[in-house]
């Protein structure tokens, strides 16, 4: 079965994806590098900032936690007993240490301030990067992506890098300098018992990626889970008129019933085992303060190294902002993960190859001089003007010596032995051979993929050929810039697409700088005038969600117009009245035929009744044309086109 | 917030309340072991007090020894707690999730037709999965933390009391201080946070758009209108958020601020109380841990908040469709049988939503015979698919009635009026399975000759027999491997399937080719000429053997007779008729051998 179009539309979710790892990165270091490079690359300034603000921080808490040691050693035990304490020493150096923590509050504030500036603005700058760069993708892209995917890049996968951003990455780089400081404290107080909590640090760290493995293996089960069971209700639900017509709600409740279960065991383990690896790495830490407790009890009794009480207090402490980071680091891992995978598809669509375009031949407005102008332009009689005269010429700058030559746009189109395929390996367009002359309405006929939208996917370029050629005005196409091709080419397609935002704006979307009048007068041409004045709010309504307050036929009516006010040369309407009942389509035609005078219009349809008066004819089957002329010679030649019209098979008729 | 807004608020958690069920259990018993973990966790640092004070200072290696196997002890319950609770928890979680999803999906199974126009479908799926995902992160934290951090707080604050009352009023205060001023930054955060939510809307949308319209777009090259548009809402975005977030920032700096202010206080007053000798020095480094804890325990309190506000929309969102009551009822004493296919309209209007002025249809009076073909045709929004979805009551009348055999149609047990009124709907779907699956949908026990003799009336056999395997070709999601022509003919096989008194066709061959069409007809009336058949249709010729044709203009019956007395009389047909030209009227055909 030949699709019209390689489109693989899913829906708009792409399946939930949320939070935990569902596959494996295939580059973290160079992911991270990127992130970095682009972290720096536009707040550098920023980060350095962040990053003394951090080391700040760390120091002021290590000097308060350093505090507590001296507190009872150096300045309340001795004063223990004494009949007439001096609290001068304990005054200074708590006022001491309290400067020390307003500069680390300070430092932390100012840390949280540029943060939220630094990930605000960088995922604002990969926002419009993403958007910008999605702009200049091919259509190809859009047809073989489903757009669920497409859609969570900027949604699930922008937040998980915002978390990662604005959390994990200071949490990290705060957590690495005090490990490494505290590391260097706890050295300073006690050897033996620094060597001891690295141990215990080393059996909680292979305790929880152990527990971290299994609850991965249960995510993965249960994102497949998810998948099936969110598959099964877009189906059902999706065609829920259908399942209720057909009295099939039980069934459709069994069935739904087992997948939910089935998910909801993986589920369980899945949450179970990342669950507990909270737990463990508290207790273990627990178990490794007690044991520092124990161990270091025994060597201040022993008076070991001049290892006191006080320094035991610091120890432990320090043995708590050890254990602390490292609990951070492990409890944010699976976070990170999926933040890299985020960041990974991110990255992959910003690397996606943009649309080529090596058109130099531009389209430009041009006016008839009589005493011509320039010399280059003499030829043509035509001169180059910017305001919108509705007399075009393609501006041809040749490459050799810079010359320019001006060719009026006539909407001469030819195609020569065209073959195309989607795919290298599957041609769907075979020697398609066919001229529409200016002016011309040449229809394309043909059962559904049999490639009648797919010849336009190629007259404006949306997808580049195999082999042949196709030219306009005697130009090949590839020589023109693609913008001004499209710019030359009206569009009405078979999906009808509206935007959010008013009628007014919507029917503008064909011309920006169309005037209220000229607006209602594309609405007349299309009909719609009557029906846009019933709405609620006129030519103001507001439209939402593609325009899913109106209905099919009304929609098409709108985008008829938008296509009106654009007013091309050249005029592409794929099924444009489909879904019009016959009545409105004949007083739609009238204007569309107004509309169509005089230019080169391409009409797929499968009304009859809209082809019939086509100057020309193309009968596509399965990739080919097999006929082709005007209404009469069709019916004279008694083959396809006439088993269509009269509906009889050839075999059949007299 | 007003009275109303709190009722509407108790409703939805008690709706979502009710759907934890059989899990109530695992859920209740999760905050126990939550707090078995938090006194471990305090009875700890008081241990080591003790260890300190009558261990270390008094030179006793025995004692250090003994109590420092009662914390391991203790840190070993701590660990089992801690592990029965998230077990008992992600259960509890992961069951309410599958409660919730299974609430709401029984309930969309009995919704009427317009209550599924009401909810968009990919509202309701929004609903199903990421709305449930939300609500299960919240129900989780909610279970875990919320008994965690309260008693974690409760149990500090009662150890530093029972060391010191004077010192652990300071607690007091600073907890009250901060909780105050927390309040304050989360609850202007929040408001924030809400714009930026309905902002998102819009960026998505932009997207959305971008992605689904991307020929229109580069059809017309506004490729740089559309980034300007996607730029301006990104910008809108980043200045919410930025005021969001830098709210947010004093959140930790304050806490800092706090907690320092606390351990010097501490300090001063305790150093002065130990000289004193009302305190000893283990009993301070027990107060200093406490006081992590204290306020640690606030800051997560202010996130279970933020959490909770944050999924309020998605409990709101779910609680709608648990309590979405279907206004299609079955009566209480259902007639169990259709006696034939005789249809009858009388003075009916009918208004999809009750409260619009204008109705779809007014004032419609008809009477069809059991086993006519009626054929229906109208331009679009004339109402034609309305007409007929009275029938088989996917919609109920808003005055007068629609009786099929005889009876009132809300007579009926609604299950067997469908069986018995087979309706080809307009927008029809085949679901992902074989071609034998999908046709029996139709009738569960239907052999395979009786599917293949469906097929063969719905001229669907010809193409199926080209398959490569036959009746067990799988069909993709929505049908998407067969054509549209082929859909609709395998969607009239399953509907004749069930042997149906009244066959409803709602423009059901508009993909299909007029021969095709014609002999799809023709197979009706020679094999089920008993059923009465409606014919909605763009075509004339789909319709003009119709024993008699209704012309629907704007929601009345403006023609209703054959087509003779149509062409007679009826200008409106006379004009369709005369735009079709009495042709073959489509072109878009299947290949045929």
């Amino acid at each position: 079965m030949a699709q019209e179009r390689v489109q693989q539309v899913k829906g708009p979710h792409g399946g939930a994806k949320r939070g935990m790892p569902r596959e494996k990165v295939k580059n973290p270091g160079k992911i991270i590098a990127r992130l970095m490079r682009i972290l720096f690359r536009n707040y550098g300034i920023h980060m350095l900032l962040v990053m003394i603000c951090i080391v700040t921080t760390v120091f002021a808490s290590v000097q308060g936690t350093m505090f507590t040691k001296t507190l009872i050693d150096s300045y309340i035990t001795p004063m223990i007993g004494q009949s007439d304490p001096d609290f001068g020493p304990l005054a200074g150096a708590i006022l001491r240490v309290a400067l020390f923590y307003g500069l680390g509050v300070a430092a932390a504030l100012l840390q949280a301030r540029l943060m939220v500036y630094v990930t605000q603005g960088t995922l604002r700058n990969l926002r419009d990067q993403l958007f910008e760069h999605m702009e200049t993708l091919p259509v190809k892209y859009f047809d073989t992506h489903a757009h669920g995917d497409i859609m969570s890049v900027y949604t699930n996968d922008i937040d998980t890098l915002r978390q990662m951003i604005s959390q994990s990455i200071p949490q990290l780089m705060n957590s690495a300098i005090t490990i490494v400081s505290v590391f260097a404290m706890m050295v300073s107080l006690s050897v033996p018992l620094t060597v001891l909590t690295c141990v215990m640090v080393v059996i909680m760290l292979v305790l929880s990626s152990f527990a971290t493995k299994i609850s991965a293996r249960n995510f993965a089960a249960r994102q497949k889970g998810l998948g099936a069971l969110n598959g099964f209700i877009e189906e059902t639900i999706t065609g829920q008129k259908v399942v209720k017509v057909f009295c099939h709600e039980e069934e459709s409740t069994k069935a739904f019933d087992e997948l939910n279960e089935a998910l909801f065991e993986v589920s369980y383990k899945a949450e179970a085992y990342s669950g507990i690896v909270g737990p463990f790495s508290t207790q273990l830490g627990n178990a490794s303060y007690v044991i520092c407790a124990v161990v270091g009890c025994a060597l201040a009794i022993n008076q070991y190294a001049g290892f006191t009480v006080g320094a035991l207090a610091s120890f432990l402490t320090f043995n708590k902002s050890f254990n602390m980071p490292i609990n951070q680091i492990t409890m944010q891992f699976n976070a990170i993960i999926s933040a890299l995978a985020g960041a990974e598809r991110i990255f992959n669509l910003l690397d996606e190859e943009p649309e080529q375009d090596q058109g130099y031949v531009n389209l430009v407005n041009a006016r008839l001089s009589s005493e011509a102008a320039g010399e280059n332009a003499a030829q043509e009689g035509l001169t180059e003007t910017a305001e919108r005269t509705g007399l075009w010429a393609w501006k041809h700058t040749h490459q050799a010596d810079g010359s320019v030559t001006y060719v009026p746009l006539r909407g001469d189109v030819t195609m020569n032995g065209v073959d195309f395929g989607y795919t290298d390996d599957k041609i769907v367009l075979h020697d398609i051979v066919l001229h529409a002359e200016p002016g011309q309405k040449v229809a394309l006929v043909g059962s559904t993929g049999a490639g009648k939208t797919t010849i336009t996917n190629l007259i404006n370029r949306f997808y580049d050929i195999q082999d042949g050629k196709i030219r306009f005005d005697n130009i090949n196409i590839n020589k023109i810039v693609k913008r001004d091709l499209r710019r030359s080419l009206g569009m009405v397609l078979q999906d009808t697409h509206l935007f959010t935002g008013t009628v007014k704006e919507n029917i503008r979307y064909g011309r920006l700088d169309a005037t209220d009048e000229e607006i209602e007068a594309a609405a007349r041409l299309a009909n719609a005038d009557g029906f846009i004045r019933h709405l609620p709010d006129g030519y103001d309504t507001m439209l939402t969600g593609d325009g899913a307050n109106l209905s099919q036929g009304q929609r098409q009516l709108l985008a008829i117009a938008r296509a009106a006010i654009a007013d091309p040369p050249v005029l592409i309407l794929d099924e444009a009245t489909s879904s019009i009942d016959t009545r409105t389509e004949k007083i739609v035609q009238d204007g569309m035929d107004k509309l169509m005078k005089g230019r080169t219009t391409f009409v797929i349809a499968h009304r009859l009744s809209t082809i019939r008066n086509a100057d020309k004819i193309i009968v596509l089957e399965q990739g080919r044309i097999v006929e082709q002329g005007n209404h009469e010679e069709l019916l004279e030649k008694k083959g396809r086109y006439y088993q269509l019209y009269t509906g009889k098979r050839p075999e059949l008729a007299g | 917030m007003n009275r109303k807004d709190l009722h509407r608020k108790k409703n939805v958690i008690g709706t979502l309340a009710r759907q934890i069920g059989d899990y109530k259990a695992v859920a209740a018993i999760t905050p126990l072991f939550m707090v078995g973990e938090v006194v471990a966790e305090m009875v700890i640092p008081v241990l080591m007090g003790t260890l300190v004070d009558d261990g270390i200072s008094m030179g006793n290696p025995d004692y250090v020894k003994r109590t420092g196997l009662v914390m391991l002890v203790v840190a070993l319950l701590g660990l089992a707690c801690g592990v029965m609770g998230a077990f008992t928890g992600s259960r509890a979680g992961s069951g309410f999730a599958k409660n919730l999803r299974k609430a709401m999906f029984d309930n969309i199974q009995k919704f009427s037709f317009a209550s599924i126009d009401r909810f968009s479908t990919s509202s309701l799926v929004t609903r199903l999965t990421t709305d449930v995902t939300n609500v299960q992160n919240a129900f989780q934290m909610l279970i875990r933390m919320a008994m965690r951090a309260p008693s974690m707080m409760l149990v500090a604050m009662l150890m530093s009391f029972l060391i010191s009352p004077k010192l652990a009023s300071i607690y007091l205060a600073a907890v009250v201080l901060l909780g105050i001023l927390l309040f304050l930054i989360m609850r202007s955060a929040t408001a924030y946070f809400q714009k930026v939510f309905e902002r998102y809307d819009d960026l998505n949308e932009s997207v959305q758009e971008n992605v689904s319209a991307i020929r229109v777009v580069k059809a017309y090259v506004r490729e740089d209108y559309e980034i300007t548009r996607f730029q301006k809402a990104a910008a809108n975005i980043y200045l919410m958020f930025v005021k969001a977030e830098l709210k947010l920032s004093w959140n930790n700096p304050l806490m800092s601020a706090v907690v320092y202010s606390c351990i010097l206080l501490i300090s001063w007053i305790g150093g002065h109380m130990i000289v004193a000798g009302s305190l000893t020095t283990g009993q301070l480094m027990s107060l200093l841990t406490y006081c992590m804890n204290i306020l640690n325990s606030l800051m997560f309190l202010a996130m279970i908040f933020v959490m909770m506000t944050m999924s309020e929309a998605s409990c709101r969102r779910i609680a709608e469709v648990i309590n979405e009551d279907s206004s299609l009822k079955n009566p209480e004493q259902p007639v169990m049988e259709v006696k034939d296919g005789s249809i009858v309209f009388d003075h009916v209007s009918f208004a999809y939503n009750q409260k619009s002025k204008e109705p779809v249809l007014r004032d419609i009076s008809l009477s069809i015979h059991s086993g006519e073909s009626i054929g229906i045709i109208g331009g679009t929004g004339s109402a034609k698919s309305s007409l007929v979805s009275l029938v088989s009551r996917l919609y109920d009348v808003t005055e007068g009635s629609v009786q099929v055999g005889g009876v009132d149609v809300r007579s009926y047990d609604m299950e067997v009026l469908r069986n018995r009124v087979a309706v080809v709907l307009q927008k029809n779907v085949l679901f992902s399975g074989t071609i034998l699956e999908n046709l029996r949908w139709g009738n569960k026990n239907a052999t395979r000759e009786e599917c293949k003799r469906a097929c063969e009336i719905a001229c669907a056999d010809e193409f199926i027999d080209r398959l490569p395997d036959g009746y067990d070709t799988y069909i993709e999601q929505g049908g998407s491997n067969v054509s549209g022509g082929q859909k609709q003919r395998l969607c009239i096989a399953r509907a004749l399937l069930k042997n149906p008194k009244i066959l409803i066709f709602d423009d059901s061959t508009s993909a299909v080719d007029t021969a095709t069409d014609a002999r799809i007809r023709k197979g009706l009336s020679e094999f089920m000429p008993d059923t009465t058949k409606l014919v909605i249709a763009q075509r004339i010729s789909s319709v003009k053997e119709c024993d008699r044709i209704i012309v629907m203009e704007n929601g009345t019956v403006n023609g209703f007779g054959s087509h003779e007395e149509l062409m007679r009389s009826n200008a409106i047909y006379r004009e369709v008729f005369e735009s079709q030209n009495g042709m073959a009227e489509d072109a878009d055909f299947d290949p045929k051998q």
